[in-house]
Formats: structure tokens, C-alpha cells, sequence
């Protein structure tokens, strides 16, 4: 009978007993979860803070779960893997045996050597719910917070704190809140969103050191606050795995089948450096669908199957106060733009191809460019007019719409 | 029931019956769809009455503007019309049908030919008449090969002998002043059906003086042709159909009674469809997509309602005939057939009485 | 299990579809309060170019790809084989509106998503949008 390891508790891992089940009903599965509990819905932390969603209520899989799939459960930290006696090491030094080994490891947060951070009395992170239910408690309305990094975390956070805090100020060294994804102007349209709910932006700027509860900025200001939240970004856990020698990058380096350079051992979720399909390079992509996804991969394969995902892209949707940014893909090629003062459409393409898209406003059928995107649908065999103006089926050939609407897709 | 010529003797060879037949046209109910060309109506009205017809086991009828290739498939249930413009009119046509339909008039316009704007002919119009898109369709008055009963005689013969006799031939006349005596030659022709239309029939397009005032009524015209055709001891030589507002299963037994084998419906089987009785088909804007070709139009007419509609009418108006047949205490359609003593007039004058050749109410 | 199949060739751009999906979610009880002066949000959508039209709701996937990048666990196919939106659970994050294929999913009255549930959760029991049709451009059936 196979045995199975899983090294992480979170919703790559649980998507890859999802796998590993499909193919296989009797293999022992064993889950080391270094949180502390099982698997949750990490994204929802911030609705939590927010009181849209509860921290009762944000189990990704209820308990049942993993009694039905015969999942065993180990609340510790996985501290070293052996590859050739094929074990995994627990904190109490028992030795898990394994005959194909997952790395779900996801990321940690950065925490930038800030000096005088130990000045600081009320820090914390905002990734995991342990971050949340501690802010969550220690928030008052009299609070003065300070987000550092205007990323996605940190303007999930700020928006959670709203209403709830006296002030709310977020700092960041680029000249825009989430970088990472929108130009200076899609940007421009989240910032000022924000700012109408209340929130502070020092862009361009950012912490250079702390004296108890005062930060010291770059541009030589002073901000005073009562809470810091470092959100300045997170990095991909790959120590196990490199440890012993396997490629990584940013992140662990996966083949399409989610194996890594280690025989019988595999990585999913964000942790992971794969294949984006969209830019044609290796990167780490982190979000929850692909988690999903890869998670089921790595654990049909481990299980004797063969699957490949070969259709990996970046994608975000995000949103605060009813203004939501969903992207994809990557910004490169030529960029086709609508805009108004609601919010803005951009499509890049490249080599006849959508390469990537971004919908802020109105983001109906954005689903439709994602899957252009995935599936490398020819602009050609497409009205790249009315696609431009209004995602829909309408824009594709009659036969792709007799398929999705006649038959069962 | 059928339709067709019926022996006027019974045949035997020995003790053995000679049951053999010249082709007839078996009809569940003694109604069919009457001529509407593909031109003047549209696709998908043709469709609705293509499968109306197969599935109620009568028929319809193509009108002049020849068969869609699409409905070859029903030409079991299909009577393909002949008409003086002969569009349409090839081999494979004649063949697809279950009768073919020498058409000499039409009761909304006694004397002249059939009429369709060249707004309403597009590529498939086009196609299936076998002329030019978009000029007027205009039919000529007579045939310019009828110029005698003998000559419609080899034009009947003409068509048997390319269709092998296989398949009834009907002649369809307007209802006009010497309606007897045309049908009695027709009736000699060799045409195994006669269709009278009378002048209160529906039209796509007609110049509107001729229609308001060229004709007879038809119960007239079927009573005098029934009458003259019995004296003249052929009344056997062929089947009479009728048409030409036959609004009801009442106007059905009426007609029957009469004289008539069978009736012809058009406008009921419109208004079915969905027509309002708007008058504007000649526009080709019918906003139910039965009197248009404009795409966006007739796809507002789907074949899958539309044909459940006529079938809901036309079993409707069966379920009333019976009961009509049964409080007359007739249980076969040949009993009524030309039974004038089941019918009286109400408020008719001397003459017209005596030309249906039925008694006032009291008597 | 039945789902909902569009007949593009049928379909006349009436939007009766919509209304009729609006009132049937509502929860009112006539049609004139569910859709008079408001804002309506129908899980169909007609989509109409000109030349083509058709109505578009979700399709009720084999393997749904919204189910799986759903970050509340809100997204779920039952095993009536419908998938279904758990409002309670649903945090409005839209990521499902991001993986849409065909852009079924939509923004809802409160900031949720929402899409066809075959009417199966509500007091109509089949499709409203399938009998308001007037021309059969839309029925329910089991295919494939």
C-alpha cells in the first residue's frame, strides 16, 4: 500500500488528496500541517476583519473531510526530508516514511530588517488567521494604523480596518498601491477608491526606522500610529526542498506535472515556480485557483497518474468598497484600452494572442478573456472588435457557441 | 378518406373484384392547407405547414413559388403547384410531390396571375423560383401554352406521363360566373381533382379593385359545379375541393354538404401561425415572420410552435365535424357529401336558393 | 440531469428571459413589485449584438473550474450534478467571475456573486426563464 506525505496544510494540499483519492482509495495519506490547523481559506482573513465573514466560518474542507478521505493529520512543522531513505523529519524527530512526498509549503511573510522594529510594542503580520485574530482583538477605535506595503495584503487589510480604526495610513515604496499587477493609472483608480473610504497613502515612501511607536520615513516625515502592520510581501517556502539540493528559484521549480528535480517528490500551490503559460517563463504564481489546481495535479500524478497543467497564468481579483480589479495573464504586447471615469478595460496582445487583460468597473465576462488567455485562442478566429467592447460568446465562431450552448460542456 | 377520380362501375374479372384505382390522395380529415407560395410567406411558415401536414396525415401546398429543397422530406404531404410563371418548375419538383396542382386562377384575383413584390425576393426566393432577386414576380394570366380545354387536356397528360400516373392531377380555378360549365370540361380533361376558390380568399398581394370586386361567392360556385356535374353523369370523373374563407369546421360540413370532397384553408391556417389579419403582407414587414423574408422577422415563427398550433386547430375543427356529422346522425364524410337536404337558408332569396339547391328554414 | 440549452436561431433579443428569471428569484410575489422601478439582477443574460442574439447562463459544468478557485468554499456542485452559490458563505471576492469560461457568473443585488441555479432553490421548482420563453429558444432537458 503507497504511502503518501503532504508537507503543508493548506488548499494545495487538500486539493492534493482530492487527487491522490481519485486514483488511488486505499494509500495511507499523512498531512503535516505546520500551522496548527487545517486547512483554511486564507483570502478570507481580511473579511473576517472586515465582519463580512467570521473566523468560525472559514474552514476550507469541514472536519468530515479528512475522516472520509482518510487523511491523517500531524500538527507540527516538517524540519527536514531525507531523499534517499525517502523520509520526512517531524520537530519531534519521528520519521515519516514516504513513497511520493508533496511540498505545499505556500509562502512566509517578508519582514524587512527595519531597525528599532523591537521599539515597536503592537506589530503584526497580516497573513495568517493567528495575524488576524490578533489585530482583530487589538484594534480600537481610537487606533492610529500603519500598513506597511500597499499590495494586495496590505489594501485587503486596509480596507478591513476601515470604519473600525481612527485612521488608517498605508506606505510603499513604489509610486502606486499594488504594484505588482496595475499600472500608474488602473492603479490610480484603486488608490482613489481608498482614499474616498478614508485610507492615507504615502507612496514613494516608506519606513526607514521605527522609535517605539513612531516610524521614520524615507522622505524624512514622521508617522505616529498605535498599531504597524508589516504587509511589505511574501516569499515562496522552499527550505525543505532546497536543502537537499532541489532546483528552485523564487520558488520550488515544477515541471508540468507538478514533479520537482527530486525523484518522488512533488510541490504545489504557492510555494511553487512553474510555467506561466502567459508570459512564456518560469514564475511563481500564487493565488488560490491555481493552489487548487496544482494541488490536484501533483496528487493524480503521485498516485500513478499522468496529468499535465500546462495552462498556468497569473491571475487576481480584487476589490474595495464595490470597485473590483480582475487581471490576468501578463501586461506585455500591444496594449488596446477603453476608459472612462468608472474604471478602465485594457487587453494586451501578442503574436495574435491575448497575453493578458485588465477590468476594473465593469467585470462582466471577465472569465471569457482568462480562457482565451489559458487556451491560446487565435485573435483570428475571433471578432476582435466586439471582444474589445463586450466579452462574450458572441464574439466567437457559431461551432464554439453551438458547443457551450447545445451541448453538455 | 380519398381524393381522386372514382370508378362510376363496379369491375369484375370472374368472381375476383378489380380493385385497381387511378392514384388518389388519402386525407385523415376532409381539410387541407391551401396555396401560399414560398415568397408571399416564409421559410418558416412553409416549415410549420410541412410538418402540420405529415403529422395530421393531410396535406399542403406549395403555391407558385416552387419547393424549398429543404422540404423534399415532406413531399408525402406536399401537393406542388403549377402555375402560369411555372417558377420553380422542374422534374425533381414534379416527382417530390404527392400531387401536382395545374393552377388556371385563384379567387382573390379572378383573372390575372399571381403577384410578389421584389422586395420579398432575396438569394433563396431567387434560388428556388429560378429568377432574378429583387424584381417583381409577376405571373402572367393564362398559361401561354392553355389556350382551350384541349390544351389544358395535354398539359394534364404531359404531367402524368413525366410523373409515370402515379400521382393525382388537380386543376384549380377561380370561382367565376360560368363555373359549370369550366369544370364540366375540366372534368373531362383527364384532371383527377378540381380546386374552386372563391372570391372572399385571402391574398399576399393583389391589385385591390380586383380583389374587392372580381368573383362569385363559392357556395354558390360548388353548388352550381356539383349540380351540373351530376346531370351530366361525371360527377364521379373527379374530387371537388373548395376554398376561399372556410373559416370553420361549420364552413367545412357546409361545403361538404354542398358538393365538395374536401376543403382548401389558408388564412385560418395563418391566423394560427399567429396572423393578425394586419392586410399589410405585401410590405413584407409581417411582424409574426409568416408574410417576410426579413431574417430577424421570420425567425419569430418557430416550426416547433407553429406546426403545434395547426395541429391544434385542425384537431379542433375534426372533434367538431364528428360531433356536427353525429347530431346529423351521419358517421361517414361520403354520407354528407353533397347531402343538401341537411342543410336550409337563412334570409337567402328565391335564386339563391335555387342555385344551392337547398330549402328555406321551415320547410 | 437537466440542464438549460439555448437555440440561438430562436432567440428574438425579447429579454423576457431575464424578467422572468429576476421575478422568479425575488422572493416577491408579483412581477410588477419584483421588477418595477429597481434595479434587477437576473443570473441570465441576454447578449445581443445585432445579428446574434442569445441568452447566457451557466452551464452547469462537468468539471467546474469556478468551484475550484472559489476562496470561501460559497461555489459547490451538488450531487444533483447543479452548482449552486452559498450566500452566506459568498464574500463577493469575484474570483469566480474571473474564471468564468463564459461568462456566467455575475455581480448580484449586494455585492455577492450569483448565477443560475436551475431555479431549483427557489419557489418556481424549473426554469423560470425556459417557460416565459416565447419562442423556445430555451428548454430544459437532459442531453449528452
Amino acid at each position: 500500500m503507497k504511502q503518501y506525505v503532504i508537507i503543508g496544510g493548506g488548499v494545495a494540499a487538500v486539493s492534493c488528496v482530492d487527487g491522490i483519492r481519485s486514483r488511488d482509495p486505499e494509500g495511507k495519506i499523512t498531512m503535516i500541517c505546520g500551522e496548527g490547523r487545517t486547512a483554511y481559506c486564507r483570502p478570507l482573513i481580511s473579511y473576517c476583519l472586515k465582519g463580512k465573514s467570521d473566523f468560525g466560518k472559514i474552514d476550507y474542507r469541514p472536519e468530515s473531510y479528512y475522516i472520509q478521505n482518510r487523511c491523517k493529520l500531524v500538527y507540527q512543522k516538517a524540519v527536514k526530508i531525507d531523499p534517499i531513505k525517502q523520509t520526512v523529519t517531524l520537530e519531534d524527530g519521528e520519521a515519516l516514511p514516504y513513497d511520493a512526498l508533496c511540498a505545499a509549503t505556500g509562502s512566509d511573510p517578508i519582514v524587512p530588517p527595519f531597525e528599532g522594529i523591537d521599539t515597536v510594542s503592537a506589530k503584526y503580520g497580516f497573513l495568517t488567521e493567528a495575524d488576524a485574530r490578533a489585530l482583530d482583538g487589538a484594534v480600537k477605535p481610537d487606533s492610529r494604523v500603519l500598513i506597511i506595503g500597499a499590495g494586495l495584503i496590505g489594501l485587503k487589510c486596509a480596507e478591513g480596518l476601515c470604519g473600525r480604526a481612527r485612521s488608517v495610513t498605508v506606505c510603499d515604496l513604489a509610486p502606486r498601491v499594488l504594484s505588482s499587477i496595475l499600472d500608474d493609472t488602473c492603479a490610480g483608480f484603486m488608490q482613489k477608491k481608498l482614499e474616498e473610504h478614508g485610507v492615507t497613502f504615502l507612496l514613494s515612501d516608506t519606513a526607514v526606522r521605527f522609535d517605539s511607536d513612531n516610524a521614520i520615513m524615507q522622505s524624512g516625515r514622521t508617522v505616529s500610529f498605535d498599531i504597524l502592520v508589516l504587509a511589505v510581501g511574501v516569499r515562496a517556502n522552499v527550505s525543505l526542498i532546497k536543502d537537499i539540493g532541489g532546483e528552485c528559484g523564487r520558488g520550488i521549480i515544477v515541471d508540468d506535472g507538478m514533479r520537482t528535480s527530486i525523484e518522488n517528490i512533488y510541490a504545489a500551490g504557492d510555494c511553487t515556480e512553474g510555467f506561466d503559460a502567459s508570459l512564456g517563463e518560469r514564475r511563481v504564481i500564487a493565488i488560490l485557483p491555481n493552489a487548487n489546481m496544482q494541488g490536484r495535479t501533483a496528487g493524480v500524478n503521485m498516485a500513478g497518474g499522468s496529468e499535465l497543467l500546462t495552462n498556468l497564468i497569473p491571475m487576481n481579483a480584487i476589490g474595495f468598497f464595490g470597485l473590483h480589479a480582475l487581471s490576468a495573464g501578463s501586461p506585455s504586447g500591444q496594449a488596446h484600452e477603453r476608459k472612462t471615469d468608472a474604471g478602465i478595460k485594457r487587453l494586451y496582445i501578442r503574436d495574435g494572442y491575448l497575453s493578458g487583460f485588465i477590468l476594473i468597473g465593469d467585470i462582466t465576462g471577465a472569465g471569457i478573456y482568462t480562457a482565451m488567455i489559458r487556451e491560446k485562442t487565435p485573435l483570428s478566429s475571433v471578432d476582435n472588435e466586439l471582444l474589445l467592447t463586450l466579452p462574450s460568446l458572441a464574439a466567437f465562431s457559431e461551432q464554439r457557441r453551438r458547443k457551450v450552448l447545445r451541448e453538455v460542456v | 378518406m380519398f381524393l381522386g377520380k372514382k370508378p362510376d362501375r363496379i369491375k369484375r374479372e370472374g368472381d375476383e373484384l378489380c380493385c385497381e384505382l387511378t392514384p388518389q390522395l388519402e386525407l385523415s380529415m376532409p381539410v387541407m392547407f391551401s396555396a401560399m407560395s414560398y415568397g408571399s410567406i416564409s421559410y418558416n411558415a412553409h416549415k410549420s405547414l410541412a410538418i402540420a401536414a405529415s403529422k395530421l396525415g393531410i396535406l399542403y401546398n406549395t403555391g407558385e413559388g416552387g419547393l424549398h429543397e429543404d422540404f423534399y422530406a415532406y413531399g408525402a404531404n406536399t401537393i406542388v403547384q403549377v402555375a402560369s410563371g411555372r417558377f420553380g418548375v422542374h422534374e425533381k419538383y414534379l416527382e417530390a410531390g404527392a400531387a401536382v396542382e395545374i393552377k388556371m386562377g385563384q379567387g382573390a384575383k379572378p383573372g390575372i396571375g399571381g403577384h410578389l413584390p421584389g422586395t420579398k425576393i432575396g438569394s433563396d426566393i431567387s434560388r428556388t423560383r429560378m429568377i432574378p432577386e429583387g424584381s417583381d414576380a409577376i405571373s402572367p394570366a393564362p398559361h401561354h401554352d392553355i389556350y382551350s380545354i384541349e390544351d389544358l387536356r395535354q398539359l394534364v397528360y404531359s404531367i402524368k406521363e413525366t410523373t409515370g400516373y402515379r400521382k393525382p392531377v388537380i386543376v384549380k380555378v377561380a370561382a367565376v360566373h360560368n363555373i359549370a360549365a369550366i369544370t364540366s370540361g375540366i372534368a373531362r380533361s383527364g384532371a383527377d381533382i378540381i380546386a374552386i376558390d372563391g372570391f372572399r380568399g385571402g391574398t399576399g398581394a393583389a391589385p385591390t379593385r380586383i380583389r374587392d370586386n372580381v368573383g362569385i361567392p363559392i357556395e354558390l360556385a360548388l353548388a352550381s359545379v356539383d349540380t351540373r356535374l351530376r346531370e351530366e353523369g361525371i360527377r364521379n370523373n373527379v374530387s371537388l375541393v373548395v376554398g376561399g374563407s372556410i373559416h370553420s369546421s361549420a364552413d367545412v360540413i357546409k361545403a361538404i354538404a354542398l358538393g365538395a370532397d374536401a376543403c382548401y384553408i389558408a388564412t385560418a391556417a395563418l391566423l394560427a401561425l399567429g396572423c393578425h389579419l394586419c392586410r399589410t403582407c405585401q410590405t413584407g414587414n409581417c411582424n409574426w415572420g409568416i408574410a417576410t423574408q426579413r431574417p430577424e422577422l421570420v425567425k419569430r415563427l418557430n416550426p416547433d410552435i407553429g406546426s403545434e398550433r395547426l395541429i391544434n386547430l385542425m384537431t379542433a375543427w375534426n372533434h367538431e365535424i364528428k360531433e356536427l356529422m353525429g347530431g346529423m346522425g351521419i358517421n361517414s364524410i361520403e354520407a354528407l357529401r353533397g347531402n343538401r337536404l341537411m342543410l336550409r337558408g337563412v334570409g337567402l332569396n328565391g335564386k339563391e336558393l335555387e342555385i344551392l339547391g337547398i330549402s328555406h328554414a321551415g320547410e | 440531469m437537466k440542464r438549460v440549452f439555448v437555440d440561438e436561431q430562436w432567440c428574438l433579443g425579447c429579454h423576457l428571459c431575464e424578467y422572468n428569471c429576476a421575478y422568479a428569484n425575488s422572493g416577491a410575489d408579483s412581477m410588477v413589485k419584483a421588477l418595477k422601478d429597481r434595479q434587477i439582477f437576473p443570473r441570465v443574460r441576454v447578449e445581443d449584438t445585432g445579428k446574434i442574439t442569445f441568452a447566457l447562463s451557466c452551464r452547469h459544468c462537468s468539471d467546474p473550474i469556478c468551484v475550484k478557485g472559489c476562496i470561501s468554499g460559497a461555489l459547490s456542485k451538488g450531487t444533483d450534478g447543479a452548482v449552486r452559490i452559498d450566500r452566506d458563505k459568498c464574500v463577493g471576492c469575484f474570483t469566480c467571475i474571473l474564471l468564468c469560461p463564459y461568462g456566467a457568473v455575475m455581480a448580484g443585488e449586494g455585492g455577492a456573486a450569483i448565477k443560475c441555479e436551475l431555479c431549483l432553490e427557489n419557489a418556481c421548482g424549473a426554469p423560470a426563464c425556459v417557460a416565459g420563453c416565447p419562442n423556445r429558444a430555451l428548454v430544459y432537458e437532459e442531453r449528452g
